[in-house]
């Protein structure tokens, strides 16, 4: 777990600590499946707001077993996880604070895109006509207004991640998680959706948990990296960001995007011979 | 695996129709060829004459299966339902009593419909009951195993979300659970009108409430052979109409997203 020397800086340079408010405390949390296999060693990770924070590895480093704690859709086997300073999984009313996203878009493939988006308002009892308007918006917000009333099969795969990040937006939430959401797009949808996602970060001023194997995505996108490593999956440098934004295509060639790319996969390539893997 | 193109819409009612011209013209020059006689096997032009000539008879007979079918296929769709929901609550219910299910699929229907005739005094009510049980098993087979079958990534989504067992049950399991009810009816509505003959053949009911069973065995008694063609062809047909309503059913309620009625392809 060394740091890094310069690559791998105290995690709040570059910001004031306690600027920020903790959104999700996990402490100490470790994850070991019944049948013996550890998928996490302690992990300690602090969500603040307004962060875009990226768990960066390879297969296998326990990033998605991570962030499925932080969702509460698993518990760990030991440690503690808040949300706002609450242990999970909390009261009925803080599942709208945070929208998930996963590998697939998971949409319902018997109901149009309009019924598939307001899925979360529908489960919490929300009136029709108020949800309608939050339906609009979040489509309008992805780009999916003419898309309303067609079936998921009918989209592009494009089309149905950014139908499934509208389902996760439509509540308004504060803490956005994201699972490799565009690891099955071509290489141009793929940037054009972690633009327009960076984009939605900063307009909205949501926080963001994104999860990726793709080093220069997480450059591109993060401003703060968590790096893991596999067998056991751990934490293995906490790395900021900090290009100023909106960033483009010219960060993207920039000797800095780069540098930071290289050291990153330095990093990984080290911590996997050293590893028990 | 080559893709099969999909067949345009003409096509797949011009070909089963044209089978069947071949096989009656087959069945015509076979009966004149060898001058078999009517009591054997009868032309396809006696046949058409006896359904003519008998069609009081027939239609009343036609009417009683079909209505004792169709109640039949009723009660087993909502009993198969009911059993199917209350698999799906809990694997202890369904571990209890699978089993019993299977052995009612596994009992041959003419060795309890003696029992079922002697306890029910009505014996519509038994020849329907006899049907039921026959048609009972693909139903809760069928929609069990759909309502299992849900994208364990929306089963994670409706848990994230707080869903109540009810909005899971009606929200994500019913809709998941669709495509498998259909292709579980597909198989009941033959197996309701097979299972209303066979009971009407043991209960061996005449009279007044004589279905097409009844009339196939007397027509056997008495060698009257093209009315016993007569009725077959009648039981034929109303199978594949009851198939092809529950067909329709599931292309009205599948055909925008399930990929077993994406139309004109059927794959």
């Amino acid at each position: 777990m060394a740091a890094e020397g310069a690559l791998a800086p105290q995690r709040e340079a570059g910001r004031e600590p306690g600027e920020r408010n903790a959104i999700v405390v996990a402490r100490g949390v470790t994850r070991t499946y019944a049948s013996g296999t550890r998928a996490l060693d302690p992990v300690s990770l602090t969500i603040r707001e307004g962060e875009f924070l990226t768990l960066l590895g390879p297969s296998g480093c326990g990033k998605t077993t991570l962030l499925n704690l932080v969702a509460g859709l698993d518990a760990p086997t030991e440690g503690t996880i808040e949300w706002w300073g609450a242990p999970v999984p909390p009261a009925t009313g803080d599942a709208h604070r945070i929208g998930c996203v996963f590998q697939s878009p998971t949409l319902m493939p018997w109901a149009r895109v309009r019924a598939n988006v307001r899925l979360p308002l529908d489960l919490a009892g929300a009136p029709r006509a108020q949800s309608d308007a939050a339906v609009d918006a979040a489509l309008a917000r992805v780009g999916l207004d003419g898309f309303a009333g067609a079936f998921p099969r009918e989209l592009s795969g494009g089309m149905r991640m950014r139908a499934s990040i509208a389902r996760a937006l439509v509540t308004g939430p504060s803490l956005v998680l994201l699972d490799e959401p565009f690891g099955a797009l071509d290489e141009f949808s793929r940037h054009r959706m972690d633009d327009e996602l960076a984009a939605w970060w900063r307009d909205a001023s949501l926080t963001i948990a994104f999860v990726t194997h793709s080093i220069a995505e997480a450059v591109y996108l993060s401003t703060r990296i968590v790096v893991m490593a596999a067998r056991p999956g751990r934490v293995i440098a906490d790395v900021p960001v900090d290009a100023p934004w909106p960033r483009g295509n010219a960060f993207r060639a920039s000797p800095a995007f780069a540098a930071q790319c290289v050291a990153l996969s330095e990093l990984v390539a080290r911590a996997s011979e050293g590893g028990h893997g | 695996m080559a893709e099969r193109a999909p067949l345009p819409r003409g096509l797949r009612i011009a070909a089963p129709l044209l089978v069947a011209v071949l096989m009656v013209a087959g069945w015509h020059w076979f009966v004149k060829a060898y001058a078999l006689p009517p009591w054997l096997v009868p032309s396809p032009r006696a046949v058409l004459a006896t359904l003519v000539a008998d069609r009081a008879l027939l239609a009343a007979s036609l009417w009683v299966t079909l209505s004792i079918a169709l109640a039949a296929f009723a009660l087993a769709v909502v009993a198969g339902v009911a059993i199917a929901l209350a698999f799906a609550q809990s694997r202890w219910i369904e571990a209890s009593f699978l089993p019993y299910a299977i052995l009612l699929q596994v009992t041959p229907i003419v060795a309890i419909a003696p029992l079922i005739i002697i306890w029910v005094r009505d014996a519509r009510v038994a020849l329907v009951l006899c049907a039921a049980v026959v048609a009972l098993f693909p139903v809760i087979s069928n929609t069990t195993i759909g309502l299992r079958s849900v994208d364990p990534g929306l089963a994670d989504l409706f848990r994230l979300m707080h869903a109540s067992r009810w909005q899971r049950l009606t929200r994500l399991q019913a809709p998941s659970a669709l495509p498998y009810f259909f292709a579980g009816l597909r198989v009941a509505s033959g197996l309701a009108l097979i299972g209303a003959v066979v009971a009407e053949f043991v209960a061996g009911t005449g009279g007044q409430g004589a279905g097409l069973a009844y009339q196939i065995l007397m027509a056997g008694i008495q060698l009257n052979v093209p009315r016993l063609f007569a009725a077959l062809v009648l039981i034929a047909a109303t199978g594949v109409a009851l198939f092809l309503v529950v067909d329709l059913c599931a292309k009205a309620l599948l055909a925008r997203w399930h990929e077993s009625e994406l139309d004109p392809a059927r794959r």
